[in-house]
């Protein structure tokens, strides 16, 4: 069989192609006609179906990954993402695709009535074909869902760590979620630059929302308050829950040189007479003040 | 002894660790076990799957809800196909560690629930079992 033979059979039957892809597509259930008018759909439809058609004139119907289906794959990627945008699922942004198969197939039917040998041969290369190109968007389709979602995963870091800045000279940074080795990279960082920007002494770190605290988080503990302490400033842990403090003891777990405190205010206490500051009650009301 | 429940999760990445962790928490509280037990048998499976991820590139895990004489309990299996650990007597000593951490996974991790039990073939991998009752005895 000669693929080129095949290749220019389609390109000249190509108008009858478009008209029954489109067909097939107008009849469809689910048609997504409220998120794609027909004419958007016929100009995509003819797009893609133009670059395949060019692509296989070379005779090439087996591997898409050459340069003749550059411009197919980059078309596909393109319906892909904006379908994926646009609402589709990603069933039906592949039903999309292989609705074209029906309409190659029944025009090659149509040629080569009386020759079933080839055109078993010829539906075959069309069926493998259009497989590769579903394949092909599916992966297209998933690749920028999982960009989306390493990109919310960083931001997530990033806003999770916050640097705050309690009073002159005081640091808290509260941190919620599981410690992890990025996680700790981030708010070290984080940390000890906020002290050399504000010339802080001291830094509390709230551990209130750490769900657990195992060898490994205890570990990335240590290593931030050795690092604070190497910039010349004091680590106060805060937030050891009840629980935690027994898991602590059982897995053996020495932080006997870090300053622990069971909540964010006796921690910011300590850290007012580590700066020898006070906060007392005033001797009068402020209303008394005030009529004064 | 009675299994009432029993569930298997596959361990390959590190972002498996809080489902998992999770579906532990799920199984604890189930059986109505304590917070301070909840997060010893917590930051056991936290440890034990960590070492699975950390030298055997992760491993398989077996959750099970188990009742014997009245009391019910959670059991965990670890199994992988890691290296294996040469002298378990060693590595269930505090302090001791290849990997450059504290050393305090696995013995803490005996410290930590009711029953702990650990083989290993050099080559073929590693088995922890631990079980933890609701009661914490």
């Amino acid at each position: 069989m000669d693929t080129n033979t095949t290749a220019r059979l389609l390109l000249r039957k190509k108008q009858d192609i478009l008209v029954n892809w489109m067909e097939n597509q107008l009849a469809d259930d689910t048609l997504r006609d409220d998120l794609i008018s027909n004419e958007e759909l016929n100009k995509q439809s003819e797009e893609l179906l133009d670059g395949l058609l060019k692509a296989v004139s070379h005779g090439n119907f087996e591997n898409i990954y050459s340069p003749e289906y550059e411009q197919t794959l980059d078309t596909l990627g393109d319906i892909s993402i904006t379908r994926a945008r646009q609402g589709f699922s990603p069933r039906e942004t592949n039903l999309y695709v292989l609705s074209l198969k029906q309409a190659l197939t029944d025009v090659l039917e149509q040629e080569h009535l009386n020759d079933p040998a080839l055109l078993y041969k010829e539906v075959i290369l069309i069926n493998k074909l259009l497989d590769n190109l579903s394949i092909a968007t599916f992966e297209t389709y998933l690749k920028g869902r999982e960009e989306v979602i390493l990109r919310q995963t960083d931001e997530l870091n990033e806003i999770s760590t916050p640097v705050i800045r309690v009073w002159d000279g005081i640091l808290a940074l509260p941190i919620i979620g599981t410690l992890d080795s990025s996680r700790t990279q981030i708010v070290m960082e984080n940390l000890l630059q906020e002290i050399v920007n504000t010339g802080s002494s001291i830094a509390i770190l709230d551990i209130s929302g750490v769900p657990a605290v195992d060898s490994l988080v205890a570990q990335h503990l240590i290593k931030t308050v050795s690092a604070t302490r190497l910039m010349g400033a004091e680590c106060i842990i805060s937030g050891i829950r009840a629980e935690i403090a027994q898991t602590i003891v059982h897995l053996g777990i020495d932080l006997s040189n870090i300053r622990t405190k069971s909540t964010l205010a006796s921690a910011l206490q300590i850290a007012f007479e580590m700066l020898n500051l006070q906060v007392r009650k005033t001797g009068q009301t402020s209303v008394t003040k005030l009529l004064r | 002894m009675i299994t009432m429940t029993k569930d298997t999760m596959e361990i390959v990445r590190e972002q498996d660790v809080v489902p998992f962790r999770n579906r532990v928490k799920e199984l604890a509280t189930k059986i109505g076990m304590s917070l301070v037990n909840q997060t010893k048998l917590i930051t056991a499976a936290s440890e034990l799957v960590r070492n699975m991820l950390k030298y055997a590139n992760g491993g398989k895990v077996t959750l099970e809800l188990i009742s014997k004489a009245g009391q019910s309990g959670v059991r965990l299996t670890f199994t992988d196909k890691g290296p294996g650990i040469a002298d378990i007597q060693q590595a269930m000593q505090d302090g001791f560690s290849t990997g450059r951490s504290l050393g305090l996974g696995l013995p803490g991790t005996r410290r930590l629930v009711n029953e702990f039990a650990i083989s290993s073939v050099v080559g073929e991998g590693t088995t922890v079992t631990v079980t933890h009752w609701k009661n914490g005895r």
